[in-house]
């Protein structure tokens, strides 16, 4: 055990130096004429309007987003996975980023105005959204089988999707207001928005930290995790509300993006071990580190114009999907 | 030596449960020796692991009650009633990689609290359990690199680094072969000479005539006996729970009741 709590620490500080760099190049680089070494200039507080503006007023809040998007999708991946004991369980893949979206174009065509209410009705619709995907898993033989919960979750997704496009087909000035958003993209945010987003944030961390305990012993089972004197049903509906404000929040900010939930707790797990308590913690450095990466190379890749980063996360998803599908440990969770 | 806090009575008191509307346990009323082995036997589907989720608070009665030291156990709050009374599950799956001391450390969650986070008091029980389940040597290895019986004892290690009285087992040697099954059974043997009342489900009724002090035959939801495996064992009770007929002998080693020419009965 001392040599496994070494070598995390070693891994975290990895980690979190890593972290910080990419954050230093995420406010460098980007796609407009502003290149790194204006931009660092500007950090460094040189008189150059233009560049200060692209550092601080679009890079800055940009990277900002993508390190609490990260932290959401990362976080809220490995908690779903850890109630429906299946590590396939991904918020991008089951449908819950998919029911946020849906339900923000669906107020949108109603009229409201995309800002206002954007985060509690993203929160709103990506609870139905794991709600649906959760009474699945409770379906004979789907949630018994990780793959068929998979296959559940991507028809739901497909058709949340096709009627979220549908109603934008229809509605063109609703259609505009978020067609950037709707693929997924940390382009134009604004730092209101992530301050809308953080009480939620703060609500959910306070949540995980309370529910650590019972949730690691949900690992050994919900009959043993009874025995040890928890209340399995309640931890559910807790992670549920939990995976709903941080699902719901980032895709509110950054548009459904799927595929982080999955690697991310994926990656933490194989550096963690099978203790939530730990991945939970690795999750919160590589969930930004993944998601700022993703977004860099979005913006430099097909510069001056932008790749949407659900484009890359994908590309980065896809493998790792299949690593863990053929892995064949998937009931062990 | 384990403290073990002087046993509280475990009994039910016209207990209902039943699965939807199919009922399982009916009108049953029993009391567990304190202190002793009771093992729970009878015919499949006759309800003996719903009677044990029961015991344990994983089955709601739908009438009756579970009574600890003559209180309900649904009133219990969870962590008390952990406290008191430690369960291992049927078929028990923890997660890949996770070390015997990991899993033993589970054990203590009851014990622990917002203001009481893991202490030194909590590292000595993990070591004496450990020592108990003599798995000293195996505390770092993953569980999927043990054998059968040395992860069923990990398992028990976690119960017994519970500190509870009480300890209910369902079906702890279902997938054991008969040398890892002696293993088991002899950690049992040791947790109730320490003053621990053990109630464990078990399929085997050999096993059971063997290591347990009281016996509990079930079928249908019905206690049809229970009292020392020498008192009750008797060929009409073994067929009218398995439909076997057999000829008794006994144990010259350990006085219990042995099954001999066991056949399947002619009616």
């Amino acid at each position: 055990m001392p040599i496994r709590v070494a070598h995390q620490r070693t891994q975290m500080t990895l980690l979190l130096t890593a972290l910080v760099a990419v954050s230093l190049v995420s406010l460098l680089v980007g796609a407009g004429e502003v290149g790194p070494l204006r931009s660092l200039a500007a950090l460094a507080g040189t008189q150059d309007s233009d560049a200060s503006f692209v550092v601080w007023q679009l890079r800055a809040p940009r990277t900002l987003i993508g390190i609490a998007v990260g932290m959401a999708l990362g976080v809220a991946g490995a908690l779903l996975q850890a109630v429906s004991r299946n590590p396939l369980a991904e918020p991008g893949l089951l449908g819950v980023s998919a029911g946020a979206a849906f339900a923000v174009a669906l107020t949108l065509v109603m009229g409201a105005s995309a800002a206002t209410l954007r985060i509690s009705v993203a929160q709103l619709g990506a609870l139905v959204g794991c709600l649906c995907v959760l009474s699945v898993t409770r379906v004979r033989g789907v949630g018994s089988d990780p793959v068929r919960l998979v296959l559940a979750g991507a028809a739901f997704s497909g058709l949340l999707g096709s009627l979220t496009s549908l109603m934008l087909l229809y509605d063109q000035r609703a259609a505009d207001e978020i067609r950037f958003w709707v693929i997924g993209s940390l382009a134009g945010r604004r730092l209101d928005d992530l301050a809308a987003m953080l009480p939620s944030m703060l609500v959910a961390a306070v949540a995980v930290v309370l529910m650590a305990r019972p949730l690691a012993a949900l690992a050994l089972g919900e009959r043993a995790a009874s025995g040890l004197g928890h209340h399995p049903g309640l931890i559910r509906w807790c992670v549920v509300a939990c995976v709903a404000l941080l699902v719901g929040g980032a895709t509110a900010m950054a548009g459904p993006i799927a595929f982080v939930g999955l690697v991310v707790p994926f990656v933490a797990r194989a550096m963690a071990g099978p203790d939530i308590r730990r991945t939970l913690w690795f999750c919160l450095s590589i969930g930004p580190l993944m998601v700022l990466a993703a977004d860099m190379i979005a913006r430099v890749a097909v510069a001056p114009s932008e790749l949407p980063i659900g484009v890359l996360t994908a590309l980065c998803g896809a493998p790792v999907l299949v690593a863990v599908v053929r892995a064949r440990r998937l009931p062990s969770l | 030596m384990m403290q073990v806090e002087p046993s509280p009575t475990l009994a039910t008191d016209a207990l209902d449960l039943s699965y939807g509307t199919r009922r399982v346990i009916a009108s049953l009323g029993v009391s567990l020796p304190s202190g002793q082995v009771t093992a729970i036997v009878g015919p499949n589907g006759c309800g003996k692991s719903t009677l044990l989720s029961g015991l344990a608070r994983l089955h709601k009665p739908d009438k009756g009650a579970v009574l600890l030291s003559g209180e309900d156990i649904q009133r219990l709050p969870g962590r008390e009633l952990a406290r008191k009374l430690a369960l291992l599950p049927q078929e028990a799956v923890a997660p890949e990689g996770l070390t015997v001391s990991e899993l033993i450390r589970f054990g203590r969650q009851p014990h622990q609290g917002w203001l009481r986070q893991w202490s030194a008091e909590d590292q000595q029980v993990v070591e004496h359990a450990l020592h108990a389940a003599g798995l000293e040597a195996l505390a770092e290895r993953p569980l999927e690199a043990l054998s059968g019986g040395q992860r069923q004892r990990a398992w028990i290690a976690m119960t017994i680094a519970q500190q509870t009285p009480l300890l209910l087992l369902d079906e702890p040697t279902s997938a054991l072969d008969l040398g890892h099954q002696i293993e088991v059974f002899e950690l049992v043997r040791h947790l109730a000479s320490q003053g621990r009342t053990v109630v464990m489900v078990l399929h085997d009724l050999a096993s059971a005539c063997r290591y347990a002090d009281y016996l509990i035959a079930l079928n249908d939801g019905q206690i049809v006996a229970q009292g020392a495996p020498a008192a009750i064992v008797t060929p009409a009770l073994v067929r009218a729970l398995y439909q076997v007929d057999c000829t008794l002998i006994t144990d010259p080693d350990t006085g219990s009741p042995l099954l001999a020419n066991v056949r399947r009965a002619c009616s």
